[in-house]
């Protein structure tokens, strides 16, 4: 799928790979703004409270900008522009998919989670069932999503960075690592959310001020840059092509993106940033807009690329066609507005990695020694401590994992994320909200098959088998499991829970939905 | 309060019919687009106007969808579920 990781060829004319002080500049703003915002938000970090939910403070709007910097990948925003730019429509089948997610999130999911949770989307499984497994089942595709995004976000960045500025891989891991320990250490959720939301302005400000100076070649006329285009290239650029080769994969790819968005750990925690579950719905109706917004936008981006860049020019910097937007701003801006968009990139990884990072923390500690190890009796102090060595451990994780993955194709770990969220998160997630006669075997089983399921059919399927290891042929037929793994995880959510005969429950509302809808007194 | 009328859970019923109800929705329009990419490529690829495909406008229309179900969903929450809500809190403290 989308992706960073193709080599470069020096062929083009470009500035790009090499060291450009504007970037640089920029980039030194960037940190210097964040770290500043890292040291106001560390005086206030001093609880477990502060750390993973930045005190309950964050605004709706804050929020709304936070979840949408999460969200807006550089995967996304390089990957879409570069699809577009050398297949035409088909990208638009990604721009729509990353989008479609979020109402889910919003009608089932944003205001349970924050009025029955606290810190991860565990709280909320674990609720009513007993803690030690339920938390290890979570822990397990939480971490299996979390590594899995920051593997591709990292091996990303290192390739990102070297081709933008010309620094060698490895050191660019490592500023990318030692920034985003930085943050999440000491600023903890305050600080994560102030670099999202600062990345996020950047992002769409970047996006919006250069689809504006592709289109004002066009009279301000999307359908101009098309006929543009389709006169250049070929009708069939404004066709579906040949992405969808196979309806089946199309539409498992569509599951995974559409579920997967609610079984995300980082994004699901930023519900609990807010004061209460209106906010929650709020910040939810917010962030769909801006994330729309960008996703229209990359797919201007895309054919401004292609009309004013063209698609050989895009594939000689690199094949997978991931520097077609900073091409465009380099053609519309020159080096300067080229340094800006890099520099745009290169935060834009960086504070992704932060709230994953942040969100792995979590159930490393508040799930797994906190719940499990600690039964729940860890001093105040003691969890905020071991929530920071958790932070330095994955971070240390990720550099040592992305200098492992260095020049390996990892552009399907992203979707793979998706799908293990979309299976091992998302069915008992939302079980546990609906369904009162979940059980805990039920929910475990759900969600370790949902995960260790996803793996196994993505090593079987033709991504891994053809696409890596070069077989001629895959033993699973479909790119991407979800339209086969979500189905059964619900289907054994279910299944085993209701072997276990559990009691009828009482008539009337039980505890747990009161608090569903009504929140929790004095949370 | 365990009858059938307690007024948090009829409320509570009201919500999980419209969310579902839009879930639905939005299932349908995009799986209907991912559908009609896979199975009618000749429709989707019918030109609307100079430089616009059906498809194109469709898949526009996917974000635009998205975007009215959850102002939908949102003017509801606000202007009824918040309001029932805070009466049967204030009724329960009083």
């Amino acid at each position: 799928m989308i992706i960073l990781a193709s080599q470069a060829s020096t062929l083009a004319p470009s500035r790009i790979g090499q060291p450009n002080a504007v970037a640089m500049a920029f980039f030194v703003v960037f940190i210097a703004i964040t770290l500043g915002i890292t040291y106001w938000a560390a005086r206030k970090t001093r609880t477990t409270e502060h750390f993973y939910a930045a005190g309950r403070t964050i605004s709706p709007g804050q929020n709304g900008f936070a979840l949408a910097g999460d969200y807006m990948s550089a995967a996304s925003f390089l990957g879409i522009a570069g699809l577009v730019s050398t297949t035409g429509f088909d990208g638009l089948i990604y721009s729509t998919g990353w989008l479609v997610g979020w109402p889910v999130v919003l009608f089932l999911i944003a205001e349970p989670l924050r009025n029955l949770g606290k810190y991860t989307f565990a709280d909320v499984v674990a609720l009513r069932l007993r803690q030690a497994p339920v938390r290890v089942a979570s822990a397990i595709g939480t971490l299996a999503t979390v590594i899995l995004y920051l593997i591709a976000q990292m091996v990303g960045a290192g390739g990102l960075i070297k081709l933008m500025f010309g620094l060698s891989y490895e050191t660019a891991i490592v500023i990318v690592g030692v920034a985003m320990i930085a943050y999440v250490l000491f600023g903890g959720m305050l600080a994560t959310t102030w670099v999202q939301i600062v990345k996020a302005a950047l992002l769409l400000g970047g996006a919006f001020l250069l689809a504006v100076l592709v289109l004002a070649r066009f009279g301000m006329n999307p359908a101009a840059l098309f006929a543009a285009a389709s006169t250049k290239y070929g009708a069939a650029v404004l066709n579906p092509g040949k992405l969808v080769s196979n309806p089946l994969d199309a539409i498992s790819l569509g599951m995974a993106l559409m579920f997967g968005t609610a079984g995300l750990p980082h994004i699901l925690m930023r519900f609990y940033t807010v004061p209460d579950a209106k906010a929650a719905r709020t910040s939810v109706f917010y962030a769909t807009g801006l994330i729309g917004f960008f996703y229209l936008l990359t797919f201007v981006l895309g054919f401004g690329a292609m009309v004013l860049v063209g698609p050989d020019a895009i594939k000689g910097v690199d094949k997978g066609g991931n520097m077609a937007a900073p091409l465009l701003a380099e053609h519309l801006g020159g080096t300067p507005f080229l340094g800006f968009i890099a520099a745009v990139a290169f935060a834009t990884i960086l504070a992704v990695v932060a709230g994953l990072t942040l969100s792995g923390a979590a159930a490393l500690s508040h799930d797994l020694w906190v719940s499990v190890v600690r039964k729940g009796m860890a001093s105040a102090g003691e969890q905020l401590r071991v929530a920071r060595i958790a932070t330095v451990v994955l971070g240390v994780i990720a550099v040592v994992l992305g200098i492992t993955f260095k020049g390996q194709n990892v552009a399907f770990m992203v979707s793979l994320a998706f799908a293990i969220a979309a299976s091992g998160n998302f069915p008992a997630l939302l079980l546990s909200i609906f369904w009162r006669r979940l059980t805990t075997a039920g929910a475990v089983s759900s969600m370790l098959f949902g995960t260790i399921a996803t793996l196994v059919l993505i090593y079987l399927s033709p991504t891994i088998q053809v696409d890596i290891l070069k077989h001629t042929t895959a033993w699973f037929p479909l790119k991407n499991p979800a339209l086969l793994t979500i189905p059964l995880s619900f289907v054994i959510g279910i299944t085993v829970s209701l072997l276990q005969s559990a009691a009828p429950q009482e008539e009337g509302m039980s505890a747990h939905d009161r608090r569903m809808h009504l929140g929790e007194v004095g949370d | 309060m365990a009858d059938a009328h307690d007024p948090l859970r009829v409320l509570a019923a009201a919500r999980w019919r419209i969310a579902l109800t839009l879930t639905a929705v939005m299932i349908a329009v995009y799986f209907g687009f991912i559908a009609l990419i896979a199975y009618d490529r000749e429709l989707l690829s019918v030109r609307l106007a100079q430089g616009l495909t059906l498809g194109i406008v469709l898949g526009a229309l996917v974000i635009v969808v998205s975007w009215l179900l959850t102002y939908i969903y949102v003017r509801w929450a606000n202007a009824h579920y918040d309001e029932q809500l805070a009466a049967l809190k204030s009724e329960g403290e009083g």
